[in-house]
């Protein structure tokens, strides 16, 4: 079966600085894949390359086995492809189910959708109670609540319940438990494993090895601007993963 | 995620639940204010609650009223726009000397008053958006741009009412509403109101003008495509400045180059007042015709009360500081 999605020898220069120097990823059907790198390794340039928020200089990007050109993230976005920025991406001031929404709203059906230009309000708000419902998000009572009178892990859980909501393809999450608690980051990486149960394929960055080797299928390493390595967490040492990641330990490119 | 949100709400301080009052409705605050203002003027002069003086009240918040219709939208993307009075003189500039020069009729002549209140907001947005300068320093920019070429074509003089078309004077008609005279001005800026604030709260448009200014970064990610939100706002603040030309020429019953030139000011302070936060994301196109009103009924007020037109000034200041300094406090909510 093709990897639902692919990059092949992906390359991006800042300038002199080369971010990514002929980076491949390959994502297969319904798993984790988690992307571990020193700083500078090339890890934010090539979730960016394949979330559409940065035109890489050379290379593909393939999804099912097609090769996609996305110049902005509403392509990615319009192609199935749902990203969780570090950000978050959400607007405080507007509540769970605007956000949930943002850049997509539903109108009305008739005349006050299509001449008044209405909001489906209600149909939002319903709708979005029901992704959080269908995602185990129960502290979220109501969806009118400002995301800014939300603890950082409630945020999570609405910019990880929007990608579920419209990704149709991928979901990329990038540092979701970095902001976090112990008990809320336990929180993110149930709703990650959900998202998973859902049939949706994730990538996870993330620096935080014990949640890494504790969620995802395999684990990508980052080096240099390129990936050094695909590994089995289960077959493999924390240790070793980080000897890998820091140059420390060598091994043959692509060995696994 | 483990936010036992009853227990908190319990545990809460009445000061602390105010704030969070506040926090989601922030135009709570200015009709308060509005509220007590006039029940106190009320008390202070017997002439303050008589229709002719409330129609005078209407007649003087109609323009600013307007303006800070405009200002609100600006604000709400966290930009600002002080080009606002100068665009208003401007246009109604134009309109007048067109239509008296040329005999352009009056419709016509209002079409092309709108049509270049639209594209001197265009010039701002453009600039905002495509140069990437602040939105204070464009409009600092812009506002003695508007207002020299204001000059230029007005070669300074007043263009007389009576040289002009019925129609651009018709806003400062009246119509007697409960044995109150109301100027067209003042209903057609209530509901000019009032179709802003339908806009803003029931449109996909008006969600990303609020999500703009709340976090511009997110919105983009989001998918909404935030320079022409800032551009559509930015013109969209210009047609509103136009109709507040109209509305001007009809209360002055002549366009004046030297007339509403501080009026940007004016605009700023109701928006302010009106619980919108400087800040972009935050506000309500009511609370500024609130605010716009807490000025006008603090000034007339102080004005029936025998207070010195210096002491009404000052009131003022105290307002803009104190509705400042809330929205910081109401700002700090916590989760």
């Amino acid at each position: 079966m093709t990897p639902i999605l692919q990059a092949r020898g992906l390359v991006k220069r800042y300038g002199r600085v080369t971010a990514l120097a002929g980076a491949d990823l390959d994502l297969e059907q319904g798993e984790i894949l988690a992307v571990i790198g020193d700083n500078g390794a090339g890890k934010s340039s090539l979730i960016k390359a394949l979330c559409g928020a940065v035109v890489p200089d050379e290379g593909t990007v393939l999804l099912d086995g097609e090769p996609m050109s996305f110049a902005t993230p509403v392509d990615a976005r319009i192609a199935g492809i749902e990203t969780v920025h570090q950000s978050l991406a959400v607007a405080p001031s507007l509540d769970i189910a605007a956000n949930l929404f943002l850049g997509r709203e539903r109108r009305r059906p008739g005349v006050l959708g299509s001449v008044f230009r209405m909001l489906d309000r209600t149909g939002m708000r319903e709708e979005a109670k029901r992704q959080l419902d269908a995602l185990g998000i129960m502290t979220i009572q109501n969806p009118g609540q400002a995301v800014e009178t939300l603890s950082g892990g409630q945020r999570q859980a609405v910019a990880v319940a929007r990608a579920a909501a419209f990704g149709s393809r991928v979901v990329i999450m990038d540092e979701p438990t970095a902001a976090l608690g112990v008990r809320e980051s336990r929180a993110v990486l149930d709703l990650i494993l959900q998202v998973r149960e859902r049939g949706l394929p994730v990538i996870l960055i993330s620096h935080n090895m014990p949640h890494v080797f504790e969620v995802a299928d395999r684990v990508h390493i980052q080096r240099l601007g390129r990936r050094k390595a695909v590994v089995d967490p289960r077959s493999i040492s924390m240790s070793d993963a980080v000897a890998i990641m820091t140059g420390a330990l060598e091994v043959d490119e692509e060995a696994s | 995620m483990t936010t036992t949100t009853g227990t908190e709400q319990a545990s809460r301080s009445p000061l602390s639940r105010l704030q969070h009052l506040l926090h989601s409705q922030a135009t709570i605050g200015p009709a308060v204010v509005l509220l007590i203002a006039i029940v106190v003027f009320a008390l202070l002069s017997d002439r303050f609650l008589q229709p002719a003086n409330i129609s005078l009240v209407l007649q003087q918040v109609a323009v600013v009223g307007t303006l800070a219709v405009g200002q609100t939208i600006v604000i709400l993307t966290a930009g600002i726009d002080l080009s606002c009075g100068a665009i208003m003189v401007l246009t109604s500039i134009v309109m007048a000397k067109v239509a008296a020069e040329t005999g352009l009729p009056g419709f016509p002549a209002l079409l092309l008053g709108f049509l270049l209140g639209t594209v001197c907001g265009l010039v701002n947005g453009l600039l905002v958006t495509r140069l990437k300068l602040p939105p204070f320093i464009v409009t600092l920019g812009t506002l003695n741009v508007f207002f020299a070429l204001n000059l230029w074509y007005s070669e300074s003089a007043t263009i007389r009412g009576g040289d002009m078309p019925k129609l651009l004077l018709w806003t400062g008609e009246t119509v007697t509403i409960g044995g109150t005279r109301v100027t067209y001005g003042s209903i057609i800026m209530v509901l000019l109101v009032a179709v802003m604030a339908f806009v803003l709260k029931n449109t996909a448009w008006g969600r990303h003008v609020y999500a703009t200014g709340d976090d511009a970064e997110a919105s983009r990610l989001s998918g909404i495509r935030t320079a022409r939100v800032l551009l559509s706002v930015y013109a969209t603040a210009g047609a509103v400045y136009a109709l507040g030309a109209w509305i001007l020429i009809g209360r002055i019953a002549s366009a004046s180059p030297q007339a509403g030139q501080f009026e940007n000011l004016d605009s700023i302070t109701a928006v302010v007042i009106g619980g919108t936060s400087l800040f972009g994301g935050r506000g309500a196109i009511v609370g500024s015709l609130i605010g716009a009103l807490i000025v006008g009924v603090f000034r007339n007020g102080l004005a029936l009360a025998g207070v010195d037109v210096l002491w009404q000034t000052f009131a003022v200041g105290v307002l803009i500081i104190a509705a400042v300094s809330i929205d910081q406090w109401i700002r700090k909510v916590k989760p």
